[in-house]
């Protein structure tokens, strides 16, 4: 390993490759979450009231419904409200006055107690209402972020199954340098056995590497990563702004790092006890 | 120390090296093997040393048969003996000091031990002060010296060693040969397997004869002017 370092950098870039894949796709997971977490909080149900309704309707579905338990807040757009407001909103301002009746219904905005604030929770919400006389439409939108928690559920298996692969291959590459790292001492480690050395003696050295290389890979794959999301940083940022968030581009983090070069360390010595259990023990003195 | 009892070695080849081979050394002996290169004298250390095991027969070395060493024990059964060889089998990436620490290190002697025994042995065979060489600095004669330094290095009861002049000029191989003969003099057991019969004329000490695997010369012991 001392006598070559170009080599021993390569198994190192290798191995820091086949990590740094599983991990930034990780980071990418991880933000995303970040990103979407408040999304999953309460989601405001919309009420569309029958336009055949009476219009004290309205106000009296809303009284009945704050008196539930699983309803926080009823806010009430009446239909002349909400045409005030497209008016303002749309700029259809001109073609609005074409029409002879508003279109719009009056609306309840609903929003769900904490505690009914579950998929579950606001479902079971959800039907209530709409069984109720004079609604006409109950709206949830919250389809498309259960779709986005599946996607994104899917794509940690994914992390996971490709993480484990590679670290097989890990293994591999570490495996196969040692077992050359092992020919090319083959005629010292038959003199070490002649002298009355153990296999697990003539093995040590090589564990060593296996760590060494292990420990290398890990931080250059630590590396990789910090570099890429240091230079998806500032454009994530920018698109964040965009949007009016403050979200910012997080990296692995102290755990999860230390946590990767564990895991390197110990796919290192694994591959390298692999291969050196193997081939030290077929070397015997002739 | 060391008894073979109609011993018969085939290799996978199908060479049979030794065809019932039978004698005893006793302790504090110092003996030669003799024959031309294929009568069976390597096979005989090699069998002594469990780098080989007999096809037939049975090797007892220090009271012990041989045939009851598992692999597993082999190693500690090496660390009590000293192998000496004809091409050295030095470690040449490191240092004089190194080579010879190695069986030390491995039997897991403390480092100051080592240092200790390692000059100690460096002096007996006149190398103290190369230390810090590299075998390849060094010539032939030393080369096979500190090939014997760490052969003794671990104190071992029985020293064995194959063709340890192969590669010497006559002085040279008598000088090797009188290094022997004062280890022997200390009480190790010695057993030498050379062709170069010359030289065993030349220092007293017994002598068995092989010939295509089997024993020839009747185990004597040749006149002796080394020291006697």
């Amino acid at each position: 390993m001392v006598e070559h370092p170009l080599a021993a950098f390569m198994t190192m870039a290798v191995i820091a490759i086949a990590l740094a894949l599983p991990l930034l796709l990780n980071v990418f997971l991880q933000n995303t979450r970040t990103a979407t977490a408040n999304w999953n909080q309460v989601f405001d149900i919309s009420v569309y009231l029958d336009k055949k309704a009476p219009g004290t309707r309205v106000q009296a579905l809303a009284k009945q419904l704050r008196s539930r338990a699983d309803v926080a807040a009823v806010r009430v757009i009446t239909a002349d409200e909400a045409l005030l407001q497209f008016r303002r909103a749309s700029g259809f301002g001109n073609a609005l006055d074409a029409l002879r009746d508003n279109p719009l219904p009056d609306t309840l905005v609903v929003t769900p107690a904490l505690g009914a604030s579950t998929p579950a929770g606001t479902e079971g919400l959800r039907r209530a209402i709409a069984a109720t006389a004079d609604v006409q439409a109950v709206q949830i939108d919250t389809e498309w972020v259960q779709r986005l928690y599946t996607m994104l559920d899917i794509l940690r298996r994914i992390i996971w199954l490709t993480g484990a692969l590679l670290g097989l291959g890990v293994v591999l590459v570490v495996g196969n340098t040692i077992r050359l790292d092992i020919l090319n001492r083959r005629a010292e480690i038959e003199v070490m056995k002649l002298v009355g050395a153990t296999d697990g003696f003539a093995r040590r050295p090589f564990l060593y590497s296996g760590v060494w290389y292990g420990l290398g890979g890990g931080l250059l794959a630590l590396i990789l990563v910090a570099v890429a999301v240091g230079m998806l940083a500032k454009p994530v940022e920018t698109l964040a702004g965009l949007y009016g968030s403050q979200f910012r581009l997080s990296g692995l983090g102290l755990d999860l790092g230390a946590a990767v070069l564990g895991v390197s360390i110990g796919l290192g010595w694994f591959g390298s006890w692999l291969a050196a259990t193997r081939h030290i023990r077929a070397i015997e003195p002739t | 120390m060391i008894r073979f009892d109609q011993v018969h070695k085939r290799y996978a080849n199908g060479r049979e090296a030794l065809a019932g081979v039978s004698f005893t050394i006793a302790d504090g002996e110092m003996t030669f093997l003799t024959g031309h290169s294929g009568a069976g004298k390597s096979s005989i250390l090699k069998l002594i040393a469990l780098i080989e095991r007999p096809t037939r027969g049975q090797v007892f070395v220090g009271n012990q048969n041989t045939a009851a060493i598992k692999p597993r024990g082999i190693p500690q059964f090496r660390r009590q003996l000293g192998v000496v060889f004809q091409d050295h089998k030095l470690l040449h990436d490191r240092p004089i000091a190194d080579n010879v620490a190695l069986p030390l290190i491995i039997a897991g002697v403390p480092k100051r031990e080592i240092d200790k025994r390692v000059r100690a042995a460096l002096d007996q065979v006149g190398l103290l002060g190369k230390e810090k060489n590299r075998p390849l600095e060094l010539s032939a004669g030393e080369q096979q010296r500190v090939g014997i330094a760490r052969s003794i290095v671990g104190k071992p009861k029985l020293l064995i060693a194959d063709e340890p002049t192969g590669n010497l000029d006559p002085d040279l191989a008598l000088e090797i040969i009188q290094l022997f003969k004062r280890f022997n003099d200390v009480g190790v057991t010695v057993v030498i397997a050379t062709h170069d019969v010359q030289l065993i004329d030349r220092c007293g000490a017994r002598r068995i004869g092989f010939r295509e695997g089997r024993v020839a010369a009747p185990a004597g012991t040749a006149a002796s002017d080394l020291g006697a």
